[in-house]
């Protein structure tokens, strides 16, 4: 459907409506917030990989849930595709070839243990200073207001459409991030040739 | 009249529930359509039982109820009866959450099918990437469930059934884009869409079904999609999964009773699930055949009674096999069975005639009756229902079809078509499509 027809709907849904509220309620974000973090916590806790691979795609599907709380549909879209649906297949795939048995009796906590809480501590002080920054990131500091349209008052359908743009350009123009995106999928191009020249050595 | 009925006239009901914010008929479309989805999967199995006996030179189910007719019904309580065995061996939870996975992820997807213009729960507009990604979710039941019974068949039936559907979703993915590429290939400058109501109606606005744009472009995408989603479902001849000579049953060996009927519940409903999407991004979804040619009044009535029509014929053949059945008093019950049946469809046949008849007095203005324009809603509701229904249902056929005329593939066939011929087929088909696409911007 073309945008313009999108936006008259929403008009005329609006209109009728008196103001379309958001469908998502801040309770929705607790709930799909707490069954991230609960389910991430039994990804580490638990003894027995598939286990851990259940609560990992719980955690990756109320992610997208987030997402799409946060008016990014497509975003959402892709990572159920990618995450859930595609890379734990993966996952589990190899998790059942190997032997549980004895995995689950090793010891968890080897050596390597403050590497790990570093690298978590390092994250969380990321993410702290990214939440405690973010007002004056995300808002201009002159006027006090976004300094993006509020996501919550574009049309829902035009998310696609900003990706796209920004990735691949609008008419005639190079995107934004054109350059990147060209340079990561020719890093996996590399990859795939390298994981298939390392496995088969006649092809 | 309450309120909540009466929207239904509104013309904001021309939208999808979804988008109206209509959380009572949201509720009702889900219930209609998981009550519709449950009676199409005891109707598909009763239709496979005797379609595939038929095609074997057997007669199928003829004991209970004419024709078997009440055989699904028959199998069902037979199934609920039986012990629900859960091996001793087995992961109990994961055992217990692998059926819900799969049927989880085949039920999700109904939410964007549509139906008609506003017969679908919501309209996303990442409708086909929310289909695709939820139904690939099905397929960690099916893994899960194979890891879960802690034995051998069962888990070399999950690890063929996952490599299977990764690859084959591969394919089946790139076909799908260049469907979507074409909803952006008109004239008048829209954008394209991913919305499943908005690709149906950009065929509407092409004057054309996709399998027939480019030919043989469109042509070409749709049997890469219509081979790959035999695979995905893990139907003959891709049933690796559970090739019966080979495996035992698959994956779900260890499962019974209640349990396995969910297996394959969630089978049957990512079949239709699957050829809707066929249906949708290939064959013009709800709408009729030739609507921009024929679309005279008359034209318009003569389609609208084709769904009455379609059940008065359903009664006529019910009614022939009543006559037709022995007169011996040991069929009494059944022949009477058959013919209450019989009038029940032509009641139904009868009722969708007069809706389409008062429906038609509405949009010519003659009628002053409250009932007309419910009539006429009502009517272009069932028609793009009808429409819908028809091609899937025709597709539902093809899967019985191919399972009794096909062998089953061996595993190294299976992956070399899909990667060796499927896989570059549909990334050429994507790039000619992009590549011939470029003279419409």
């Amino acid at each position: 459907m073309n945008p313009g027809m999108y936006s008259a709907l929403n008009s005329a849904v609006t209109a009728a409506n008196g103001g379309m509220a958001p469908v998502a309620t801040p309770w929705f974000f607790y709930a799909l917030a707490a069954l991230a973090v609960v389910s991430g916590v039994l990804v580490i806790t638990r003894r027995n990989a598939v286990h851990s691979a259940l609560a990992l795609i719980v955690t990756l599907l109320s992610v997208a849930g987030l997402y799409l709380m946060l008016y990014a549909p497509f975003v959402a879209g892709v990572q159920i595709i990618v995450y859930a649906g595609g890379i734990m297949v993966l996952f589990l795939f190899v998790i059942m070839l190997v032997n549980i048995d004895r995995s689950s009796k090793d010891r968890r906590f080897n050596r390597i243990w403050p590497v790990g809480l570093t690298a978590a501590c390092a994250l969380m002080a990321l993410f702290v200073s990214a939440i405690m920054k973010g007002q004056s990131v995300l808002n201009d500091p002159t006027t006090g207001k976004p300094r993006w349209p509020d996501p919550l008052h574009l049309p829902e359908s035009m998310n696609t459409q900003q990706i796209a743009n920004a990735l691949y350009g609008e008419a005639g123009k190079m995107g934004q991030y054109t350059f990147a995106f060209e340079i990561a999928s020719l890093l996996l191009l590399v990859a795939i040739l390298g994981a298939v020249i390392m496995t088969k050595k006649k092809i | 009249m309450p309120n909540f009925i009466m929207s239904y006239l509104d013309s904001r009901a021309a939208l999808t529930p979804g988008s109206a914010g209509s959380q009572f008929w949201a509720l009702i479309y889900v219930l209609i359509i998981f009550a519709g989805v449950s009676v199409a999967v005891i109707c598909m199995n009763w239709l496979e039982r005797k379609a595939l006996a038929h095609f074997q030179v057997r007669l199928g189910p003829m004991r209970v109820g004419p024709h078997g007719l009440l055989q699904p019904i028959a199998d069902a309580i037979k199934l609920m009866l039986k012990e629900d065995i859960i091996p001793a061996e087995a992961d109990q939870f994961v055992f217990w959450v692998a059926p819900l996975i799969g049927l989880l992820a085949a039920f999700t997807v109904y939410t964007v099918i549509p139906f008609g213009p506003s017969q679908a729960v919501s309209d996303m507009n990442i409708g086909i990437l929310f289909m695709l990604g939820v139904s690939s979710l099905g397929v960690l039941g099916i893994v899960v469930a194979g890891w879960a019974s802690n034995s051998h068949y069962p888990l070399i039936g999950a690890l063929r059934s996952s490599a299977q559907m990764v690859s084959y979703e591969v394919a089946m993915g790139l076909a799908v884009v260049s469907a979507i590429l074409m909803t952006s290939l008109n004239t008048n400058g829209t954008d394209g869409t991913l919305s499943m109501i908005g690709i149906v109606q950009a065929q509407q606005q092409q004057h054309i079904w996709f399998i027939f744009k480019l030919f043989p472009l469109g042509f070409i995408a749709f049997a890469i999609f219509a081979i790959a989603m035999v695979a995905e479902t893990n139907r003959a001849p891709f049933d690796l999964a559970e090739a019966e000579s080979e495996l035992t049953a698959g994956f779900h060996t260890e499962y019974s009773g209640l349990r396995w009927s969910l297996f394959m519940l969630a089978e049957y409903a990512a079949m239709i699930a699957v050829s809707s999407i066929a249906v949708t991004l290939w064959l013009g979804g709800w709408m009729r055949p030739f609507p921009n040619l024929l679309h005279a009044p008359a034209w318009e009535f003569i389609f609208s009674l084709f769904p009455g029509l379609t059940f008065a014929g359903l009664a006529a053949i019910a009614f022939i096999g009543t006559a037709r059945m022995s007169s011996h008093s040991f069929f009494k019950i059944q022949r009477i069975g058959l013919a209450v049946f019989a009038a029940l469809l032509g009641f139904i046949a009868l009722l969708l005639l007069v809706i389409a008849v008062v429906g038609r007095s509405a949009d010519a203005g003659v009628a002053a009756q409250v009932a007309a324009p419910f009539a006429a809603r009502f009517r272009d509701g069932i028609d793009h229902v009808y429409w819908f229904v028809l091609k899937v249902a025709v597709f539902m056929y093809m899967f019985i079809w191919y399972r009794a005329t096909w062998p089953r593939y061996r595993f190294d066939q299976l992956m070399k078509i899909g990667w060796k011929v499927m896989l570059p087929i549909s990334l050429g088909v994507l790039i000619l499509t992009a590549i011939v696409g470029m003279k419409f911007s």
